[in-house]
């Protein structure tokens, strides 16, 4: 079986759970073709020319409808944004409606956030166009996982066998979820702290997920960090007493760092709140691969693209 | 008017009996129960080989009238209930208006007499707009013929309104029906909280918030020497608990739906907004304590918490999907096929708990085939196999987490105050 026997054509990429470790990896080494093209003077392959990309956006984001977007244009492609505050959307259509209205439309592909958990996986019954899933709720971020995977591929030279610490809000974090089915795929070993009201009830049933009581075990001799966004928008209050305390308990900081081996890689989704979840020393330290995160962004999304819309054939 | 229903396996759990007879029936009652009855002038029904029971009992539906019936009327849902082999059927106050008075529970009991091809039971609320702060007026509601009191789809959150509403209406020996899951634990949750919902990241509805619900109108119905029953029970623990009490003597019941007794949490699924109820589905362990529950006695009556919704309601984003769907066509044939056929329940028993149990409880002047009383009889061919196919159901709602299930066993006829209602699953218009 080689790698020409899998296609990711017409696939919807709605969570990384739906990925096997093979397609996962074939994501991973297109993307590492994609990033040369951001490096070139002249970003522009034709490998999407004629195909058109709706980013359907729910909630704000820079950074991602931003890297999709991009993403779609280096490839050639059409892209159009949509954002709730300024369509229909605010005048109380349903999402099946806007649906409806973008698939008429004609368009290839849609990039969907919404902040209800599943709003993707309903958007894929509901229409023909590929689903690409830009974060649905607390449920998954599969790209954001697949760009954590490629960044720490290309700094560790491998996954399997990796030691990762997740620190943090895992309640509200699509990406902690998108991480834990994607590493876990990928053999490596998964340790989580944070309070525990920010800690999900049962978590610790799936399998290999290690929980710790105190950041300080999950970190220990770790290969790779990923420090969670506090996401205050998100709580009602009364998870944790106050953001002091939470940064002197279970933020990242450079005394902390300093149990995980010494060439610890640190990741964090953005945005970020310094001082809190990460200080500001370790946000731009050595071993922060935060900004690096964002160009590998852009790539794993391109690959993305090409994979589910022409097969990756083209390239 | 006379019918005769010749030769089936008459089950009546109030008397023990279960025999092949004939019925007798005749100016809306039971005339006679025996062997080789006289048919002379009667229509003559040959049911051998099917089961002829009691009309069966729903004390929680939701016929979402007054104000919603773009989700469902008297007319449709008690069509339904016909099509499931229902003859009884208590529907919820949850409606807009909220049915929290005398003259909407008078002019209901007028529509139900009018629309209904069954009998419907109003349930009144058990606050001013179930809105937990004051008491309805439950005396002027009971004597209007309300049947229990409820605010059902909420959690009653004010303890000393609880024990208010039963006290007063110890006079009256009604029953309040409560869906307990504490609300600050359950606030926006769609799922059961557990290993499923941790990694789906939707939030959950716990079983503890079930469980100190259910302890708690337990310990102030027992306080108050007054009667509450338990609605739509889901958490293993809290048939525990139930079942505690009843040993020790306190007036609790408890009801559990077809749904709760054979599926879990497992079935939720994002694209499929059939399988979001309150209480959710639960695990595998609480199923099964459930169905314990119902074994020993603890769960005294089975009902459907027949929710429909408007079909575009449903079709929806999951966590913004209403909850529940429509049972009362599903019910018997789910019951008969994962409790009957698999051996874990037997048929008289399951047939007491949809019939006599619930009769017994809410005193209702029907569950039992006995001679003078009300011609509410079901048929049932326990071996028919069909599939459901929720785009024919009788409710406007079309959502079923039971669609396309290949089913065995499923009524036959229905028979309301002794006219045929339903026959070979077609309601008789």
């Amino acid at each position: 079986m080689g790698k020409n026997s899998i296609s990711l054509r017409g696939r919807n990429v709605l969570a990384l759970e739906d990925f096997s470790a093979e397609e996962i990896r074939l994501v991973l080494e297109t993307a590492r073709g994609m990033k040369d093209i951001i490096h070139r003077d002249i970003k522009k392959v034709p490998a999407l020319r004629g195909k058109s990309i709706v980013t359907l956006f729910y909630e704000p984001s820079t950074r991602t409808r931003t890297s999709f977007e991009l993403a779609g244009k280096y490839l050639g492609a059409d892209v159009v944004n949509i954002t709730a505050g300024t369509s229909s959307i605010v005048k109380g259509e349903s999402l099946r409606d806007t649906l409806y209205t973008v698939e008429a439309m004609g368009v290839d592909a849609i990039v969907m956030r919404h902040q209800a958990e599943g709003a993707a996986a309903y958007a894929s019954r509901v229409v023909k166009p590929v689903i690409l899933n830009a974060g649905d709720g607390a449920h998954a971020h599969p790209s954001q996982g697949l760009l954590n995977l490629f960044t720490i591929q290309q700094h560790k030279g491998h996954l399997e066998g990796l030691k990762v610490a997740i620190l943090g809000d895992v309640l509200h974090s699509r990406v902690a979820r998108s991480d834990i089915q994607g590493m876990r795929k990928m053999g490596m070993e998964l340790h989580i702290a944070g309070p525990g009201t920010l800690l999900p009830r049962f978590l610790s049933e799936e399998p290999g997920v290690i929980l710790h009581d105190r950041v300080e075990d999950a970190i220990e001799n770790a290969d790779v960090i990923e420090v969670l966004r506090i996401q205050l928008e998100r709580m009602k209050g009364g998870l944790f007493p106050t953001t002091r305390e939470y940064a002197r308990i279970f933020g990242l900081n450079a005394k902390r760092l300093q149990l995980a081996k010494k060439d610890v890689l640190v990741l964090h989704p953005g945005p970020m709140n310094k001082g809190w979840e990460i200080s500001p020393e370790v946000a731009y330290g050595g071993n922060s691969a935060i900004q690096e995160e964002v160009q590998n962004g852009v790539a794993v999304r391109m690959a993305l693209f090409t994979l589910v819309l022409t097969g990756g054939r083209q390239e | 008017m006379r019918i005769l229903l010749k030769n089936g396996r008459v089950i009546d759990p109030k008397n023990r009996m279960d025999e092949c007879l004939d019925v007798l029936i005749e100016d809306g009652k039971i005339a006679e129960v025996g062997r080789d009855l006289n048919g002379t002038g009667a229509e003559v029904f040959d049911v051998s080989g099917k089961v002829v029971t009691p009309g069966f009992i729903d004390m929680h539906v939701h016929l979402r009238e007054p104000g919603q019936e773009a989700k469902e009327d008297f007319s449709s849902g008690s069509r339904a209930a016909a099509a499931g082999g229902y003859t009884t059927v208590a529907t919820m106050p949850n409606t807009k208006p909220v049915v929290d008075n005398a003259a909407l529970v008078r002019s209901l009991r007028e529509r139900a007499k009018e629309a209904g091809v069954v009998h419907i039971e109003i349930i009144g609320a058990l606050s001013k707009g179930q809105k937990g702060e004051e008491l309805a007026e439950l005396g002027d509601m009971a004597e209007a013929g309300a049947i229990a009191f409820s605010d059902d789809g909420h959690y009653v959150d004010s303890a000393k309104l609880l024990l208010n509403g039963l006290d007063y209406l110890r006079g009256f020996d009604k029953i309040i029906i409560n869906h307990d899951e504490e609300t600050t634990l359950v606030e926006d949750g769609v799922m059961n909280e557990g290993h499923r919902s941790a990694m789906l990241g939707m939030k959950g509805r716990p079983t503890v918030a079930e469980d100190i619900a259910v302890m708690r109108d337990i310990m102030l119905a027992e306080y108050a020497g007054a009667r509450v029953h338990v609605a739509h029970i889901s958490s293993g623990r809290a048939v525990d608990i139930v079942r505690q009490a009843k040993k020790r003597g306190v007036r609790v019941t408890a009801e559990v739906t077809p749904q709760h007794l054979t599926m879990t949490e497992d079935v939720v699924d994002f694209t499929d907004t059939s399988t979001k109820i309150n209480p959710p589905l639960r695990t595998k362990a609480d199923v099964e304590a459930v169905l314990e529950g119902l074994e020993d006695g603890t769960i005294d009556m089975i009902v459907t918490d027949h929710s429909p919704h408007a079909p575009e309601e449903k079709d929806r984003e999951y966590i913004y999907a209403p909850s529940g769907f429509p049972g009362l066509e599903t019910s018997l044939g789910v019951l008969l096929t994962d409790l009957y056929h698999t051996g874990k329940v037997e048929l008289p028993f399951l047939i007491k708990k949809m019939t006599y149990a619930p009769a017994k409880v809410f005193s209702l002047p029907a569950g039992s085939i006995e001679a003078g009383m009300p011609a509410d009889v079901t048929v049932i061919d326990t071996e028919l196999e069909w599939t459901v196919d929720a785009k024919r159901f009788y409710t406007r709602g079309t959502h079923s987490p039971f669609d396309g299930r290949k089913l065995k066993g499923k009524a036959v006829m229905t028979i309301v105050d002794g006219h045929v209602v339903m026959k070979d699953g077609k309601v008789v218009e």
